[in-house]
């Protein structure tokens, strides 16, 4: 099976706010939130980690989850961001980009 | 405002979280505009170095929407340096202009770098009425040239119409132009005073029967009816209420570094050069003045009719000698929406009866004479 690597669209705006991420799309202005596990994925979408790293290092330390179960969720978790233009996903590693890069604040 | 936005600002006001910031990079002004509230000098701008900084501190403190304005921002030769910085920092950038200096290169430079919005002064359709307003021939020529390079590069663009007694009778042109070139296009009557207490601009706003016209077009304000009722009574939580977002989730940053509660707002509460801007945002004791005042609070106000839902502007209040007193301009809004004059105005008749009440002693004056 084929790993997946995750990367921040450069192109959105984002912010924390109390724990939260606020993601506004770079496509049509429409503002997201990402509950606790999905601003986790985001904060670790560096396009270098791989998925399964992130959720075995970041997502299975902090919650009560099988690896395989949250793996399954966080490809789930990806996609859909992905669709939203928020992440790119890959199968390959993501070139960073000279804009967003600190998805921590 | 969507209605997670909405969410999203109460959870920073609770918080205490500067979601939104005004930030003026400059006021100088290639423009010259008959109403501009503002003093076109350069009085020792902020360094590159500097704004970068102020950039990094607002980020830490939580800032979302960051709008850049001026002054004209692209007379800034650092301008889309700063702008790269922004982003980096993932800002939601908003970008206010009169677009003069953009070209092809410059909208696709603006494209690239991922911006929410660009929002372009446009005071007529006419160029002889536009350009009698911003002091500078061929300037709306060139403010639509910007428009269409931003529009080709798929840029959400934003038409502002600042309505004078001047330009008036031409926002349903502005507002067709806007439809014609896909743009959006925002209507608004305020004119403020100058930030050094000048107010000889507010003579040219739309007043009185013109802006009562203005309040009772469906195209610009919906349900007519609705909208220039009688408010309801305030209840309780109207008047625990905070005046407005200033101070609270919003401020403002000078091209100087210093800190305001709201453009509109002319009172300092620090300088970001001679200290963090959060820790001025905390800490400053004039913006927690600010931010202690509730809707209860208000001298006038709370025995006004509109109490409820006044667009009563505390900045504007302030310039008018009392943060916690009546603005009046808002006060002649009310009026024009609804019929109905406000406390403020009814205090001042009250007044002026006054005078007369003492000009009716002519054995007085006869015997002083």
């Amino acid at each position: 099976m084929s790993r997946l690597f995750v990367a921040r669209n450069p192109r959105v705006a984002a912010r924390s706010l109390d724990g939260e991420m606020m993601i506004m799309s770079g496509r049509d202005s429409t503002l997201f939130t990402l509950n606790r596990t999905a601003t986790i994925l985001w904060q670790a979408a560096d396009g270098r980690t791989p998925l399964d790293e992130i959720v075995q290092t970041r997502i299975c330390a902090e919650f009560d989850v099988t690896p395989a179960e949250a793996l399954q969720d966080a490809e789930t978790l990806a996609r859909d961001l992905a669709s939203h233009e928020i992440l790119q996903v890959s199968e390959q590693p993501i070139q960073s980009t000279s804009l967003p890069s600190e998805g921590s604040r | 405002m969507t209605n997670l936005l909405i969410e999203m600002t109460e959870r920073a006001r609770v918080l205490g979280v500067p979601l939104s910031v005004q930030l003026d990079l400059t006021y100088r002004c290639n423009e010259r505009c008959v109403h501009c509230y503002l003093d076109h000098d350069d009085h020792g701008e902020m360094t590159t170095a500097e704004i970068k900084h102020l950039l990094d501190e607002m980020a830490e403190a939580g800032v979302f929407i960051l709008t850049l304005s001026g002054g004209e921002i692209f007379l800034r030769k650092d301008f889309f340096e700063i702008l790269e910085h922004a982003r980096r920092l993932m800002f939601c950038v908003k970008l206010k202009t009169n677009g003069i200096l953009i070209r092809e290169r410059e909208a696709a430079r603006i494209r690239d770098l991922g911006i929410e919005s660009i929002q372009i002064s446009i005071y007529s359709y006419r160029p002889e009425v536009h350009d009698a307003i911003t002091l500078v021939p061929g300037s709306l020529k060139r403010s639509l040239t910007a428009i269409r390079f931003l529009k080709s590069q798929g840029l959400r663009v934003i038409v502002a119409n600042v309505l004078m007694a001047e330009n008036m009778q031409d926002y349903t042109g502005v507002r067709a132009l806007a439809t014609e070139m896909g743009v959006e296009c925002t209507i608004d009557p305020t004119i403020t005073p100058m930030m050094d207490g000048n107010r000889s601009t507010l003579n040219l706003g739309v007043r009185d029967a013109a802006l009562r016209e203005v309040f009772r077009d469906p195209e610009l304000v919906g349900d007519v009816d609705e909208f220039c009722a009688i408010p309801a009574p305030a209840g309780e939580s109207d008047l625990e209420a905070t005046p407005c977002s200033a101070g609270h989730t919003a401020c403002y940053v000078s091209p100087y570094g210093d800190l305001f509660p709201c453009v509109q707002f002319p009172l300092p509460t620090g300088n970001v050069r001679k200290q963090r801007f959060e820790d001025i945002w905390r800490h400053s004791e004039r913006m927690n003045e600010v931010r202690s005042i509730r809707i209860k609070d208000l001298t006038t106000c709370t025995q006004c009719t509109h109490v409820s839902n006044c667009t009563r502007c505390p900045g504007l209040a302030f310039m008018e000698g009392n943060m916690r007193g009546p603005s009046s301009l808002d006060c002649e809004k009310s009026f024009a929406r609804t019929g109905v004059a406000s406390a403020n105005m009814l205090a001042k008749k009250r007044s002026g009866a006054n005078l007369v009440q003492i000009r009716a002693f002519p054995d007085l004056a006869a015997a002083t004479a």
